[in-house]
């Protein structure tokens, strides 16, 4: 049980983006990725999960492949999570409806089950009080930790977070790492792109530091963060901290 | 001024009148769903990738759009005539009606479509939806908002335009019989206003309508 990444490449167009990436996620780790802008941190989590093709290498999902050619991605889709950095609540649907809807039409759950789950998951995350609000009157931290509800709702293996607290206000950024936080306490597999680095360090097994479409350096957070060896390393850390 | 107003015929005509307003109506809604139908093909094609269909798309769209809706009708009806293709005038004026709706609508559409976020779909998808599953779940219903209002006007419009029927020889529509009463006793302002008043009732019919169904529809 693992995600391995393996020589992965993409481009688009002519700009490559990531190049040539290897790592392996095992089941219960969290993994952090940071590094600056445009170094292909984000384009690797939508590769993951197929959202994006990718050029060269591959991909393996508990062993199975990506960007195979009979993967049924929409299946594989299901144990994996992702939470984006604009956290795309379905703005015609209740907080309810938002979380119900993969749960009743992709796993084909009753609705009485898919409630149930719901109302769960949104306990998990704070938002009891809201279930019949719709999105438009949640704060972006709300909206953010439906969004990861939602995700919860499909009891994925795997939760990918994309920058999700990048577009937060910054009295909003706690809550929702809060939620994050209980979720590795509890065993979850997370690769988490993120800024936080504080919450980098502190919740992760790994941080990789990413540049220019490349891992520079992956370790324990003490020692990424905490004693970074890459000059470049040095440098982002001093810039963001 | 020496005109005399006699307004009892004309209410003597209403009976007559609102059968008429029935068929406006009729041919009105049958536009509007044949145009919907019509304006959906043509805003696929327009996106096609075979340039044949994209052409036939465009071009539709260009003149239903850029020319009047009384030559679309005329050319239905004499233009089609003149090639040896005879349509009724009822089914002449709805296609004329039909070929405008779906010109305009396709627009509406089109724009509808664009401003649905495509995150929206990567986020349906993410969730392990099909393509088509999240399309209609969650693209169609955020359109769906974005169109109404614009589709209502065409509504409007399409029951305007029904009156252009009686150039093609339409008799039983609103227009038709307040034309047939009006040529049997001239009393062009009476019937006329009268007509004036049903079509603007039967406009703000739609228009309420439509404003009360927004809002059981549209929660959010």
């Amino acid at each position: 049980m693992s995600i391995e990444i393996q020589d992965v490449h993409k481009a688009f167009g002519s700009l490559e983006v990531v190049k040539g990436v290897t790592m392996t996620v095992e089941k219960g780790e969290v993994v952090s990725i940071i590094g600056g802008s445009g170094s292909g941190k984000s384009t690797l989590l939508m590769c993951i999960n197929g959202l994006e093709p990718i050029n060269e290498g591959r991909i393996l999902v508990d062993g199975t492949d990506v960007h195979g050619r009979g993967t049924d991605l929409n299946k594989l889709r299901r144990k994996i999570g992702i939470v984006f950095q604009q956290w795309n609540a379905f703005p015609h649907l209740t907080v309810l409806e938002n979380v119900m809807l993969a749960p009743r039409k992709v796993l084909g759950r009753s609705k009485a089950e898919a409630e149930a789950i719901a109302v769960d998951k949104l306990a998990r995350v704070g938002l009891s009080e809201k279930l019949k609000v719709f999105p438009s009157k949640l704060s972006g931290g709300q909206q953010q930790r439906m969004a990861i509800a939602r995700a919860l709702a499909m009891s994925p293996d795997y939760m990918l977070f994309d920058e999700v607290t990048s577009a937060l206000d910054p009295q909003l950024v706690g809550e929702v790492l809060d939620t994050m936080r209980s979720l590795s306490a509890e065993g979850m597999t997370m690769i988490v792109v993120t800024h936080e680095i504080a919450f980098a360090r502190e919740v992760s097994n790994r941080v990789a530091f990413f540049h220019k479409g490349r891992i520079h350096e992956i370790g324990p957070p003490a020692q990424v963060i905490g004693a970074p060896r890459e000059p470049e390393t040095i440098d982002f850390l001093k810039s963001v901290l | 001024m020496n005109y005399t107003f006699h307004w009892l015929p004309a209410f003597r005509a209403l009976p007559d009148m609102l059968w008429g307003a029935l068929v406006t109506l009729e041919i009105a809604v049958l536009s509007m769903v044949l145009g919907v139908l019509f304006a959906t093909l043509l805003a696929v094609g327009a996106s096609s990738k075979y340039r044949v269909f994209r052409a036939a798309a465009v071009s539709w769209v260009e003149l239903a759009r850029n020319t009047p809706a009384l030559f679309q009708i005329y050319m239905a009806y004499f233009g089609l005539g003149s090639l040896g293709i005879h349509l009724d005038s009822f089914v002449a004026l709805l296609a004329g009606i039909t070929f405008n709706n779906a010109g305009y609508l396709a627009e509406t559409f089109r724009g509808g479509l664009r401003a649905v976020p495509q995150t929206q779909l990567r986020a349906a998808r993410s969730l392990g939806m099909g393509q088509i599953q999240a399309f209609r779940l969650v693209m169609m219903p955020q359109m769906f908002r974005i169109v109404f209002y614009p589709m209502t006007n065409q509504m409007v419009w399409a029951i305007l335009m029904t009156s252009l029927g009686v150039i093609v020889g339409l008799n039983n529509d609103l227009t038709g019989v307040t034309q047939e009463y009006n040529v049997r006793s001239f009393r062009t302002f009476e019937y006329f206003a009268l007509a004036a008043v049903i079509y603007y009732l039967l406009a703000k019919l739609v228009t309420g309508s439509a404003r009360l169904l927004a809002w059981r529809l549209f929660r959010y």
